[in-house]
């Protein structure tokens, strides 16, 4: 009975969050951010080196073989850094593979992709947030798919897709196959910019194992996306904390006035605690197969909104220098917004907490 | 990280389970007062080392070597069986682990047993008219006189005061002293001479808390706990207990339970509310509450266990405040739930239980009371106060010197 990390994940965390310190700092992430590209190939290639790319892809496949919770934990460092880059939707890509995918499959796709030789991308939502599984319309004819998706994160820079289809099943498609065509969108989030991608009869291999694999794979993705916002309200948190000390009006800092200090701890308790939740979320995807799914919902909901919130809070707390371009407060605020509403707001994920508790 | 239980700890809890099916009691034991009924297994409880396992043998308590992982599954076992477990009182739950710490070896052995089987019951001496938020400002005084105390002031919001024995409470014994080195905690006999309590009716409409008025009393100059002037350190260890007490995860996830059967239950266009989507979103995010403090408990939990408490420390000093706010939005929920059957004021005997709700008249008295907890150990302004300053670092408020 143990619900803390261990030595190895504590080192994991530390050896990101000092790579993304000295290499992604808030100059360099800005440059990222306003030139819009949303990713640097030297990040890749460093972290790739270091085994982001492979973490939760099997050792059998040149992975780390490790678990989601362990993925979870570089989630919210890069939510705390936001950190751009394909690495959301590579790991669900390789997560997915490793769930459906055949042994051929898997040994044909995942070790470029493990070792960050290759890019992949998911193609999971349709329409404005039909995320689940039961909702995806993509037709399968033989191995040729049609249909829509979109929200498909830095699928300009990805070789492969991983593409959810009708009925809940799951296809690899090569990027550049003929019949698919990327449409580039002007994101909010400029660390994960974003394509709507039309597949007119498109080859794809069809990943056939395991029932309910695709829920397990959208059940990852807001695990993910609950940690990154976790770790993004932090770092919120404490650029309100810095700015509390250093913003001195009525001759003191603006940190000592109860009005402020009240708000920053009101942020701080609605967001420290949820620590737990995702953790646990993560940990249930692993080892509690029958509470996973809700798990999963309950956290992206309820972290998601408590972070978009922190982050309103943040911007209110920086007074005009919050409203502007040039503060930082932005670019997490942005990413936040990302995390709530790709793959299913808080009100849907709420909806389907209440449907699995049979209420 | 790993939540299954190791064997020994399964074989533990079945055998914790074992000794529960004893409860509720059976035959002409269960004719007696309840009162009776749960001394009796509370001290079965004890006998058979459940019960008060921090607590030496001597004193009482069942003493067995510390083991967090025994303890939750204890508090998980006897919370499901609804058996009587430590007791949730003034002096089992503050005092007690206070003597333990910084009692006389008299004191505990005079005090302790007594407090854990509520022969002698306790309420606590701490607020004042003037000093609330601002204890260490408090007034009321202590005087030495010869090998006794002479007290004189008065004291307010003392829970159960008309029922208690004893009081420990912080007085002012050194008035030269600066603030918070005057203080010193004392053990107050609420029969003697000079003291008178005065009721106090609650918003909710009970009278559980008092005013508790001295004059001129005599108390013995040993009834005090630690040095003089050391009571403001001893009494921060009591406070921990208290916010610890109010903090409890099983009790919030019950409350939340309850209120899903309320919305089973309630009509709303026709239908069972809990079918009506606005009541579902509502539930759902309680429960997001309702979790966060489930596996944040979890988290301060292993912390505590591996030592590693610099971990645990923001949400820790974060507990109360979460705590009462899950429980008031449960309270606000079933508020709603319950149109205007909220209009009838609790029933008589609804008042002054703290316990599971069924009716809506107890849900009427569960949505005030609630606010009660989020004042008492420490009120959220003054904990968002401490999170600010001690969890995040940020300036202290301007103070006047005492």
């Amino acid at each position: 009975m143990d619900f803390g990390l261990s030595e190895e994940q504590v080192m994991l965390q530390e050896t990101i969050r000092s790579f993304a310190l000295s290499e992604c700092p808030t100059t360099r992430l800005r440059e990222l951010f306003d030139d819009g590209s949303g990713h640097d190939p030297a990040h890749w290639t460093a972290l790739a080196e270091m085994g982001v790319t492979g973490l939760v892809v099997a050792e059998e496949y040149g992975g780390a073989g490790l678990e989601l919770l362990d993925l979870a934990l570089v989630a919210e460092v890069f939510g705390e850094s936001a950190m751009p880059g394909p690495f959301l939707g590579h790991w669900l890509a390789t997560l997915g593979l490793g769930l459906a995918g055949t042994e051929s499959q898997r040994s044909q796709i995942l070790p470029a992709l493990a070792k960050g030789e290759k890019t992949a991308c998911v193609a999971l939502q349709e329409g404005v947030g039909a995320w689940a599984p039961k909702e995806w319309t993509v037709e399968v004819r033989g191995n040729r798919i049609s249909g829509v998706k979109n929200v498909v994160t830095h699928a300009a820079i990805a070789d492969g897709i991983l593409v959810g289809l009708e009925a809940g099943k799951l296809a690899w498609v090569d990027a550049r196959a003929p019949g698919i065509e990327i449409s580039n969108e002007n994101g909010i989030d400029r660390t994960r910019p974003f394509s709507t991608i039309t597949f007119d009869d498109v080859e794809a291999e069809i990943l056939e194992q395991g029932d309910g694999t695709a829920e397990k794979l959208v059940s990852a993705a807001s695990v993910l996306l609950a940690a990154d916002a976790f770790g993004a309200a932090s770092k919120l948190i404490d650029l309100d904390v810095a700015y509390a000390h250093s913003r001195e009006q009525f001759g003191q800092p603006i940190g000592q006035f109860q009005a402020v200090k009240h708000a920053i701890a009101r942020l701080g308790t609605e967001m420290e605690p949820t620590r737990a939740l995702w953790w646990h979320a993560a940990y249930a995807l692993d080892h509690l197969p029958e509470e996973a799914s809700r798990a999963a919902s309950m956290t992206k909901a309820h972290i998601t909104d408590r972070a978009m919130a922190a982050a309103r809070e943040s911007v209110e707390l920086h007074g005009g220098y919050g409203f502007t371009w040039e503060c930082e407060v932005q670019i997490w605020f942005k990413r936040i917004m990302f995390d709530r509403s790709f793959l299913g707001n808080p009100e849907q994920h709420r909806e389907q907490c209440a449907a699995l508790a049979g209420w | 990280m790993d939540l299954q239980y190791a064997p020994e700890h399964e074989e533990f809890r079945e055998s914790v389970r074992a000794f529960l099916k004893g409860w509720p009691l059976k035959g002409d034991e269960a004719e007696l007062p309840k009162e009776e009924q749960e001394s009796l297994f509370r001290q079965r409880g004890i006998d058979a080392g459940y019960v008060y396992r921090g607590v030496p043998t001597r004193y009482g308590g069942s003493g067995q070597p510390n083991d967090a992982i025994k303890d939750r599954i204890i508090r998980e076992e006897f919370y499901q069986a609804g058996a009587p477990g430590d007791l949730p009182s003034q002096g089992a739950g503050m005092l007690v682990p206070t003597l333990l710490e910084f009692g006389s070896e008299e004191q505990k052995e005079r005090y302790v047993a007594r407090a854990l089987t509520n022969t002698e019951s306790w309420c606590q001496g701490y607020s004042e008219p003037g000093s609330g938020s601002d204890l260490a400002s408090l007034q009321c005084q202590a005087r030495l006189e010869g090998d006794e105390w002479v007290l004189n002031g008065q004291k307010i919001w003392t829970s159960g005061a008309q029922r208690a024995d004893m009081m420990f409470g912080l007085f002012r014994t050194e008035p030269e002293a600066k603030k918070h080195a005057g203080i010193s905690y004392l053990l107050v006999p609420m029969d003697r001479d000079g003291i008178e309590v005065r009721p106090l009716r609650e918003m909710s409409g009970g009278f559980e808390f008092n005013e508790v008025f001295f004059t001129d009393v005599r108390i013995p100059a040993e009834n005090i706990v630690g040095e003089r002037g050391q009571g403001w350190a001893v009494s921060r260890a009591t406070l921990i207990h208290e916010r610890n007490l109010i903090g409890n995860p099983f009790m919030i996830r019950e409350a939340f339970d309850d209120l899903v059967q309320l919305a089973r239950t309630r009509i709303r266009n026709g239908r069972p509310a809990i079918e009506d989507s606005g009541v579902r979103q509502r539930l759902a995010e309680i429960e997001g509450y309702v979790r966060t403090s489930e596996t944040s408990n979890l988290l301060q939990f292993t912390a505590a266990h591996r030592g590693e408490m610099l971990t645990a420390m923001r949400p820790m000093m974060m507990n109360k405040v979460c705590s009462t706010d899950t429980t008031q939005r449960i309270m606000k929920c079933a508020y709603d739930l319950l149109g205007s059957d909220g209009l009838l004021a609790p029933l008589d005997e609804e008042l002054n239980t703290w316990s599971r709700t069924t009716t809506s008249t107890g849900w009427v008295l569960q949505y005030m009371f609630s606010m009660g907890p989020a004042i008492a150990g420490g009120a959220t302004n003054i904990q968002l106060n401490i999170i600010g300053e001690r969890g995040y670092g940020l300036p202290r408020d301007l103070r006047k010197p005492f």
